[in-house]
């Protein structure tokens, strides 16, 4: 339970007589969605003019509340008040009027539009667009220089990088008077050059006046630009801090509630000299639909017995990795030897092959792919494997040893509740990671694929997933680990590779990673700062 | 509240709701009628009275039941594998070309123990001709299902016209009708079968057909929850990717499911061509494409309730042309509305009595529960 | 003027004129359907339903028209009623989330049986509305100076025999294309409208409400309907007859996909469609008896012309156009997507 939150420490970073200084204050805010408490008894005091970050791990209720802040989701018990003044927010209109605006994790933009015309749509000053589009013009370049957030506003927004998409999105809550701006994970598909770029814009903003709320998992991020900050765990606020009286440590501590033991699970011994390689990726090249390269001349190898952590900022090819080596996608160039087997542009090999040859592969997405919501947890058991003879003979499903195995899966990996005909989506995350988990194992695969094992996960679960993994490992099987959550990658990993914009950027040891290498890797700046 | 995340028991959800929806469908049925100065309840009698009291009712209402049959099975399986086939009305159209191009070509030769194969063969190959092209479009070419079955609709009802027109028309006959088929092609109908067993029926247009469909729901039960094929193919419709995932080809599902559903609607024929007409004729399948889907819908894609819901249709059918004539204001054009209507409510708006359910269930349901 | 051009003029005037003529009369429908169906696919609202709606239209054109005697009346009558069906539509489609195809289909079905009920109760011709006067239809209206172009060979007659001479709702069909065009691409409602129809998270969060757009786009889009059903049934005839649509409808939607969702295109599309349509009318009983050198052979072409190849025409189009074969079909990137805050 939240043991060191209080009303008053939340009291100390705030002058409760002085409400003009605040711009935001949320009080006792709750929200369920069915069984879940996503947010429960939320306090939250946000001074005008300062950069307020709200840290947690993945599904302790930042977005939840963010969103009853934006008028997304309305809250079962709580006051909201903006300036000093009550407010009920009820739809985004009502939150633009009360002067916030959102920039969306995903992009709430119409690619097909302009970007000027994505930027007065709704705000336009004119029942039509010549004349509206005229207005806003003027303002924009106004905004533009006050901020320097230049922007081609004659540009198809769909053709824009994303850092540039996501200025429009500034320029768009701008523009609509914002004075309070609301961020949800802005940098996680930025590139650091472009996070570099947005931190200016908001400490520009900032020194205009406007407040400004970062929400994010990354820690340095915090420490580098906020002047205070609030931790949420499991959906409910437990610390509010100066930014400058605390560190990543202290707020690490918190949002997990517990000392962050990170366990070393890295391996004690080295391999033998001679190992052979489970995986061994050779010069391989994958363009996307649109025709932009995303793997770049990758090459790596992965010894049986050893685990490879791939890190890397979400979006750099580590998802297309684990498509191409598990069979998903085919590449475009460039060899892959798994277990044995080899895949090339001309050769591909159908996920369901590789199965067969022990390659198995535990998915990033879990709801996409690594099950069907609509199936019961039995036939989601045996997804990917229906084709073998015991689970449908002649092609006839074998129910009652699809069941068995269903029950077995849940047992050995403590799946809650433990019902093999329940619908697969009912469960909560961290129980449908161990359905997949327990599948993918029990194959007693050679070569295990795995990706973001513990997104979305309880603490709980998470060691039991972390030790699952390594035991697979030590009985010789070869490991390729693909997470954003660098503290995994260091955790697991016997050796690590970084990737940025699909090519390979590095490789440490695991025994030599520390946070702020992979860091400089993960940007690529490491190469810049040798030079 | 958001009530669309709370499961309810299997109880409210497949029988409550779908009661309800049919329900809120009879509701406006009887508006109507009182609009038009009928007695809804007497309507109801003269109703029942056609479909099954007078003799030959409920064999009229059986063999617009095998139809609905076929058809509604063909809905629901493309609708499993995530595809949604307007086509019915088209295959089945085609599926009838198919068995009558056979027969006018063989039913001379062969005995009937080989025609009546090989026509069933034909009529649901053909059938998933017709919607194997808007399937391999969906696949390969990524045109949209819904559009293109609406299409080939339009377009089969073209080409027959034309065939039936200038080509397949009996020579020196007016209307657009082929010859009869050899009676080696006729399969047998209900009055004859029993009358071997000493049983005077009337004659109805009541044939094996029927039982023929019945063994194609079991079928169809068996192929989507009972084999692997079908297992794909709810893969494949539910999520593109966990298919790829886990190696299946979305794309051969999507071929595969058109086909077969082709072939279903397809097999309209075997009932209506060589169950009861014995020749090719113009709109023999007019209307039973388009019930199929009220039908799919209303059995919520489930062998059990398409037979169900097929019955309703056949009763509704037969009942229909009673009612017609001891009600001159009431036509069978009364039963393709209420067709709309059942298609509305338990269609689009299937869910629009769910939250209220919803919340007399979390209101009513016993304390003990409370926790589950 | 050259002999030979006139000649050329002559026969021009006797072939292609009434064939352009018929082109404008049985592309009106088309053109009007097509137009209302922009604005509801625009907006992210699949409508399969403009068969139905239409059909409704026109029944209840005729049946005001057959007791009332006003055109003007009657057209309201059908609008009010087409209308209500697109608000059945949107009752489905945006407030409860429905399948918008399943709705689509369910206005059709309803519209197809209960124009009949209805007129078999109330006017006891087998489905038929009485047959009207012209007072109480849409006349044909006489352009200003059709005498004097008259006797100019080619222009003044296409002036005078195509152009003049039709009724009012042929040309407000082709004013509608036009101010759909202006509505789309120039004014603010048209900018809320694309939008909508490409991301209606991204109109949500701009602080516009997702579903009184598609609202408002479905009443033009019954408003639409309801004078294609109007023409039908009091203008282009003389009385609703059942099921007189004949899939125009679902013709209009395939000019509608033809035309990439663009006003303009459509029209193209709709004028095409209703070309093929005006001269299968025209070759309807025509014996052909010629013979064709192709690849060396000769193949002698004899017999009935096929008109109704000719009538699929549209169909088989769209369908090649749908498989990408000519150009691509984009459609609205929201389509068919019931709108849904919830993650």
């Amino acid at each position: 339970m939240s043991t060191n939150v209080s009303p008053a420490m939340a009291g100390d970073t705030t002058h409760p007589h002085a409400t003009n200084d605040v711009a935001i204050q949320l009080q006792g805010i709750s929200k369920r969605f069915g069984a879940v408490r996503a947010n429960h008894d939320i306090d939250l005091t946000v001074k005008r003019g300062t950069i307020h970050g709200i840290v947690g791990e993945n599904g302790a209720g930042k977005s939840t509340l963010m969103s009853i802040l934006y008028g997304f989701y309305q809250a079962d018990s709580g006051e909201i008040l903006i300036n000093g003044e009550r407010k009920k927010i009820r739809s985004s209109k009502e939150a633009i009027a009360c002067g916030i605006g959102m920039v969306h994790q995903h992009f709430m933009l119409v690619d097909t539009f302009t970007v000027l015309e994505n930027i007065m749509l709704g705000a336009e000053t004119h029942s039509l667009i010549e004349p509206s589009a005229n207005d806003a013009r003027g303002a924009l370049q106004a905004l533009s220089d006050n901020y320097q957030l230049s922007l081609d506003i004659d540009a198809m927004t769909g053709k824009l990088p994303v850092g540039e998409q996501q200025r429009c999105e500034i320029l768009k809550a701008l523009y609509r008077k914002a004075e309070i701006l609301i961020l949800d994970e802005p940098t996680g598909v930025l590139t650091p050059q472009e996070a570099d770029q947005l931190f200016k814009v908001l400490d520009a903003l900032r020194k205009q006046g406007v407040t400004v709320i970062l929400i994010t998992h990354k820690l340095r991020e915090i420490m580098d630009i906020t002047d205070s900050v609030s931790v949420l765990r499991r959906g409910e606020m437990v610390a509010h801090l100066k930014t400058s009286d605390t560190n990543s440590q202290e707020l690490a501590e918190l949002m997990v509630g517990r000392e962050l033991q990170v366990q070393d699970f890295r391996r004690k011994t080295p391999l033998p000299a001679g190992t052979e390689n489970g995986i061994e990726v050779v010069d391989l090249s994958l363009r996307d639909a649109q025709g932009k390269l995303r793997l770049d001349k990758v090459s790596l190898q992965v010894k049986r017995g050893e685990i490879l952590g791939i890190a890397g900022v979400a979006g750099n090819g580590q998802s297309k990795l684990l498509e191409v080596l598990s069979g998903i996608t085919s590449p475009d160039s460039g060899t892959v030897v798994i277990n044995g087997h080899t895949i090339t542009a001309d050769k591909p090999i159908n996920p369901r092959q590789l199965r067969e040859y022990k390659v198995n592969h535990v998915p990033e997405d879990r709801l996409k792919l690594g099950l069907v919501k609509a199936f019961t947890a039995a036939e989601s058991s045996v997804l990917g494997y229906l084709h073998q003879e015991k689970f449908s003979w002649r092609g006839l499903l074998q129910l009652s040893t699809i069941k068995n195995l269903c029950k077995k899966l849940m047992e050995n990996f403590d799946v809650r509740p433990g019902n093999p005909n329940l619908k697969s989506a009912s469960f909560s995350g961290g129980n449908q990671q161990k359905l997949i988990l327990a599948r993918e194992l029990e194959k007693k695969p050679e070569v295990l694929l795995i990706g973001q094992p513990t997104r979305g996960v309880d603490i709980g679960a998470i060691e039991l997933i972390h030790q699952r993994i390594v035991a697979m490992r030590d009985t010789g099987c070869a490991v390729l680990l693909v997470s954003v959550e660098l503290d995994e990658i260091m955790a697991l990993s016997d050796r690590i590779i970084v990737m940025f914009e699909g090519r390979v950027v590095g490789e440490l040891n695991g025994a030599d990673a520390d946070k702020a290498t992979l860091g400089l890797m993960m940007a690529n700046a490491h190469e810049s700062d040798a030079a | 509240m958001n009530t669309s995340n709370i499961e309810l028991p299997a109880w409210l959800e497949i029988v409550v709701i779908p009661i309800l929806n049919i329900i809120a469908a009879l509701f406006f049925t009887g508006l109507i009628m009182l609009v038009i100065g009928v007695n809804p309840v007497e309507a109801v009698g003269h109703l029942l009275r056609g479909a099954f009291g007078y003799e030959g009712g409920l064999g009229y209402t059986l063999y617009y039941t095998t139809n609905y049959i076929f058809t509604g099975l063909a809905v629901a399986i493309a609708f499993h594998a995530g595809l949604f086939n307007i086509g019915g009305e088209g295959q089945a159209y085609i599926g009838g070309l198919g068995a009558g191009l056979i027969f006018l070509l063989l039913d001379q030769y062969l005995p009937a123990i080989l025609l009546i194969p090989i026509g069933i063969m034909a009529a649901g190959f053909f059938g998933a001709l017709w919607a194997f092209i808007p399937g391999w479009l969906q696949a390969y070419r990524g045109s949209h299902v819904v559009i293109t079955t609406i299409m080939f609709n339009f377009i089969a009802s073209a080409l027959m016209v034309y065939l039936l027109v200038n080509v397949l028309i009996m020579p020196g006959q007016m209307s657009p009708e082929s010859r009869y088929f050899s009676e080696a092609t006729w399969i047998p109908q209900m009055h004859e079968v029993l009358g071997v067993f000493g049983f005077k029926v009337t004659r109805t247009p009541f044939n094996l057909s029927f039982f023929f469909a019945l063994l194609c729901c079991f079928f169809v039960w068996i192929y989507i929850w009972r084999t692997r094929w079908g297992y794909d193919l709810r893969t494949a419709g539910n999520s593109e990717e966990a298919a790829v995932y886990a190696g299946i080809r979305p794309r051969k599902v999507i071929v595969t499911a058109m086909c077969l559903s082709g072939a279903l609607a397809g097999l309209v024929a075997v009932n209506v061509i060589m169950g009861e007409s014995h020749r090719l004729l113009l709109n023999f399948q007019l209307g039973y494409g388009f019930t199929g889907i009220a039908v799919s819908l209303m059995g919520r894609n489930h062998p059990v309730g398409i037979i169900m819901a097929s019955l309703l249709f056949g009763v509704l059918s037969q009942g229909g042309l009673e009612l017609a004539f001891e009600i001159p204001q009431i036509t069978r054009d009364m039963v393709v509305a209420i067709q709309g209507l059942i298609i509305l409510f338990s269609g689009a708006l299937a869910l629009m009595f769910r939250p209220w359910v919803v919340r007399a269930y979390l209101k009513f349901k016993p304390l003990g529960e409370q926790h589950a | 003027m050259p002999d030979w051009l006139l000649a050329i003029f002559n026969v021009l005037d006797d072939a292609l004129l009434p064939t352009m003529d018929a082109t404008l009369r049985v592309s009106t429908p088309l053109i009007l359907c097509a137009m209302a169906g922009l604005f509801s696919e625009r907006s992210g609202i699949v409508d399969i339903s403009l068969e139905g709606k239409m059909l409704a239209a026109a029944f209840a054109a005729g049946s005001v028209a057959a007791v009332s005697g006003s055109p003007v009346l009657s057209l309201l009558a059908a609008i009010m009623v087409s209308v209500s069906l697109a608000m059945v539509h949107g009752f489905a489609s945006i407030t409860h989330r429905g399948d918008q195809v399943v709705s689509g289909l369910a206005i059709n079905v309803l519209a197809s049986g209960l124009t009949v009920v209805l007129g078999i109760a109330w006017f006891r011709q087998g489905g038929q509305t009485p047959s009207l006067d012209s007072s109480a239809r849409f006349m044909p209206i006489d352009l200003p100076f059709v005498e004097a172009a008259q006797s100019i060979p080619f222009f003044g007659r296409l002036y005078s025999e195509v152009l003049s001479g039709h009724n009012l709702l042929v040309y407000v069909g082709f004013a509608a294309v036009w101010l759909t065009w202006w509505v789309v691409y120039r004014t603010r409602f048209g900018l809320r409208l694309r939008a909508v129809g490409e991301n209606p998270l991204a109109v949500d969060t701009a602080g516009l409400s997702v579903g009184k757009l598609r609202f408002s786009a479905l009443v033009i889009c019954g408003l639409l309907c309801g004078i294609a059903g109007t023409y039908l049934a009091i203008a282009q005839n003389a009385a609703f007859v059942k099921d007189m649509t004949a899939g125009q409808g679902y013709i209009a939607l395939a000019a509608l996909i033809f035309g990439k969702w663009r006003p303009l295109a459509a029209l193209l599309a709709c004028l095409m469609f209703g070309f093929l349509d005006a001269i299968a009318i025209r070759l309807q009983g025509v014996n052909v008896d010629f013979s064709l050198s192709l690849f060396g052979n000769v193949w002698p072409i004899k017999g009935e012309v096929p008109v109704q190849l000719i009538q699929s025409l549209p169909y088989v189009l769209t369908v090649v156009l749908l498989a990408g074969f000519i150009g691509r079909a984009i459609a609205p990137a929201a389509i068919g997507v019931p709108f849904s805050k919830e993650r």
